[in-house]
């Protein structure tokens, strides 16, 4: 069991750190569908610096910095200029695409020393559970860490409360005094940098290694994870667990089968009646996670009461103060 | 301050304005990372977006025999255009409904795979007449895969834009799947590829020495008749109402449910002819990779042609410019591949930039004092 969760761990953390950054940016009331591209930035300039510096620490900050820069181009054509949210999102996940190939493109091959896990004498590696519970970098902890400074934000600070009003109805935010458009702004950063350091983790941390396209789609898997957490940080920790293990699968189908058809064999069949995931094309796992993200948003939005009750309901929708 | 001042009237000369002047700006924008990349910032313009047509103003001073060779390059950029355009222009009409179909690579993959199982599995020697059902078959294969977001969508009220993207990827795992597997051509060495097509299902070639197909033809017929459907008849009224203002759609007795079908199973069906004529022009065969990232590039040409499915005809044109460019640049500059997807990045932020021109003009105001 430890060896799927303590993969399953590593997994979910890139999508949790993209996912808790877009609810914020959510939250105020933006749709940032740039998450892929921010992502794919943040990992190749985390990539650069870590090749370059070789310290991890200033690596992960650059690719924090880089998905910054990337939200701040979206910051300035969706929110000064009002231009359509859903289009500038996909335009800056079609440059991110190509800017991250284009400076990547002399890293393909070269591979990074991996990251030191947290090694507490006694307590981290004697028994399972303080394997799977105190084993990791340092990146799991912090995004264990963000997700509840978020969830803290959101609920408990003035800060998260004028955050939250923006997003609901931003009219009354203004008339009350807030600076819409600087909340705005300040959440969108925010999200970027999540993602940076969600791509960052990708390249420096968990594979360690560049490639072209390396998310691989993980930005919109965060995006639907939002929804499916219904705009709350503490289900979007589950769901990016969840997830996770649903995106490991492939690598433990052999696993799997042995643990499912030791115990009920009715399910299994093949040569030795053995083999269940294992007899799918290897396709038909990796599809695993996409199918799961559609599964997951329509159990979660056939309710709309569920979903309404902590969805943004200015989101999307640009704002320009009148006075 | 700088500070955006509504037009009473949105502009219609800067709608048709804003695409040239993103244009510009992506030029200048493109030689300045030229000029960073260390390579000399107007050769490699010329290259990426003249030379394409560039010479062909010297076409008519050559002999006789010459002129087909000069009429190569140009012929390809159109050969590129025509998926770019087909699926443009379906997206165009989305888009207008305001429905988010973004996973249109997805189904432009899953009209190869329905078109590519439907050649595959004819007798030999077939009718040349099969291509018209060969090409029905791609557009099934797109409606077929485009009609899970619009079911979810309508019935669950699932987010269209997640859905029809995340199906891109089981579309190309399919595809995948296929091509190593029950599709594989057993005499192909191992290579995960279908047999080659049937001359009956090769698009004919229009224009001798070139590959200018058939598809030009029906891409402009279809951009023509998407036009006129969105300005002149009742349905394309009943998409841009709904796409605009679905509540005084409702009141006028229009369903944003028969909507979000009609658009997704338009802007399905042409992505999946996209890939069926593709496969059939371009490859002649499956295979794993059959250039499914037209059907994001198609998002741009959509936009360029101002959500109008004959701008999209010429959007799709410029788009296809950049991509005959950027492999003229790969070969000339050894510049990668990856540049061009910045260059089309960079036109849609500018686009969308420049867009809010239409509606709003730029006021300096000094800082009233108080």
């Amino acid at each position: 069991m430890e060896n799927f969760i303590i993969p399953m761990i590593i997994a979910a953390t890139p999508l949790l750190l993209a996912a808790i950054g877009e609810l914020v940016t959510e939250r105020s009331g933006v749709l940032n569908l740039g998450i892929e591209g921010m992502m794919l930035m943040g990992a190749v300039v985390a990539f650069a610096v870590a090749n370059a510096t070789g310290s991890t620490p200033l690596a992960i900050l650059a690719g924090a910095g880089a998905g910054a820069a990337m939200a701040l181009i979206f910051s300035v054509i969706a929110l000064s200029l009002l231009a359509n949210q859903p289009a500038t999102g996909l335009a800056l996940t079609i440059f991110g695409i190509g800017a991250s190939g284009l400076i990547g493109q002399g890293f393909v091959g070269i591979a990074l020393e991996p990251l030191s896990k947290l090694s507490i004498p006694y307590l981290s590696d004697s028994t399972a559970l303080g394997r799977i519970l105190l084993s990791h970098d340092a990146m799991v902890y912090l995004a264990l860490a963000l997700a509840a400074g978020v969830a803290w934000f959101l609920y408990s600070a003035r800060g998260g409360l004028a955050l939250r009003a923006v997003g609901d109805n931003h009219e009354s935010a203004h008339a009350l005094g807030y600076n819409v458009v600087a909340i705005r702004y300040l959440a969108t950063l925010f999200g970027g940098a999540c993602a940076g350091l969600g791509g960052a983790y990708l390249s420096v941390v968990d594979t360690p290694m560049w490639g072209e396209n390396m998310t691989a789609g993980r930005g919109w898997i965060a995006l639907a994870l939002v929804v499916f957490a219904t705009w709350r940080p503490g289900r979007l920790v589950a769901g990016a667990y969840l997830f996770a293990a649903v995106s490991i699968l492939p690598f433990y189908a052999q696993a799997v089968d042995t643990f499912l058809c030791g115990r009920a064999p009715l399910l299994c069949f093949g040569d030795s009646e053995d083999k269940l995931l294992t007899l799918l094309p290897s396709q038909f796992l990796a599809m695993a996670p996409y199918l799961a993200t559609i599964l997951a948003l329509v159990i979660i939005s056939r309710d709309v009461n569920l979903t309404k009750a902590n969805a943004p309901a200015c989101i999307g929708r640009p704002f320009r103060a009148e006075r | 301050m700088i500070v955006l001042e509504p037009r009473p009237q949105p502009s219609r000369a800067l709608a048709l304005l804003s695409p040239v002047i993103a244009i510009g700006l992506t030029l200048l924008a493109g030689g300045i990372l030229m000029a960073l990349m260390g390579k000399p910032p107007l050769e490699a313009l010329r290259i990426y977006f003249f030379q394409p047509f560039g010479e062909l103003w010297m076409w008519a001073t050559l002999p006789e025999g010459e002129r087909e060779m000069w009429l190569y390059i140009p012929s390809e950029v159109i050969v590129k255009a025509i998926p770019l355009a087909l699926i443009g222009a379906g997206l165009a009409v989305c888009f207008r409904a305001n429905v988010w179909n973004i996973g249109a690579a997805g189904q432009y993959t899953m009209g190869a795979v329905i078109g590519g199982w439907f050649a595959l599995s004819a007798p030999a020697d077939a009718s040349g007449l099969l291509l018209a059902p060969y090409l029905a078959a791609g557009v099934l294969g797109g409606m077929a895969w485009a009609a899970i977001p619009a079911f979810l969508r309508v019935r669950f009220n699932a987010n269209e834009i997640l859905v029809s993207l995340m199906l891109t990827y089981v579309a190309g795992y399919i595809l995948d799947w296929l091509v190593r597997g029950p599709f594989k051509d057993p005499a192909g060495f191992g290579f995960p590829q279908s047999e080659d097509f049937q001359d009956a299902f090769i698009m004919p070639v229009l224009v001798e020495g070139t590959r200018l197909h058939l598809g030009v033809v029906l891409a402009i017929v279809i951009a023509v008749a998407l036009w006129v459907m969105m300005g002149r008849t009742m349905k394309g009224f009943e998409v841009r109402v709904i796409g605009a203002a679905p509540r005084a759609g409702a009141f006028a007795g229009f369903s944003r449910n028969r909507t979000i079908w009609f658009v997704l199973l338009l802007s399905g069906g042409l992505a999946g002819l996209a890939g069926a004529i593709e496969v059939s022009a371009t490859v002649q065969q499956l295979q794993p990779q059959i250039s499914a990232e037209y059907g994001f590039v198609a998002i741009i040409v959509a936009f360029l042609g101002r959500l109008n499915p004959l701008g999209a005809l010429l959007g799709a044109v410029i788009l296809a410019i950049s991509y005959i460019g950027g492999e003229n640049a790969q070969i000339l500059l050894k510049l990668p591949k990856a540049v061009t997807g910045v260059f089309q990045g960079m036109l849609l932020f500018f686009l969308l930039g420049c867009d809010t021109l239409i509606r709003y003009r730029i006021r300096v105001m000094r800082p009233a004092r108080g």
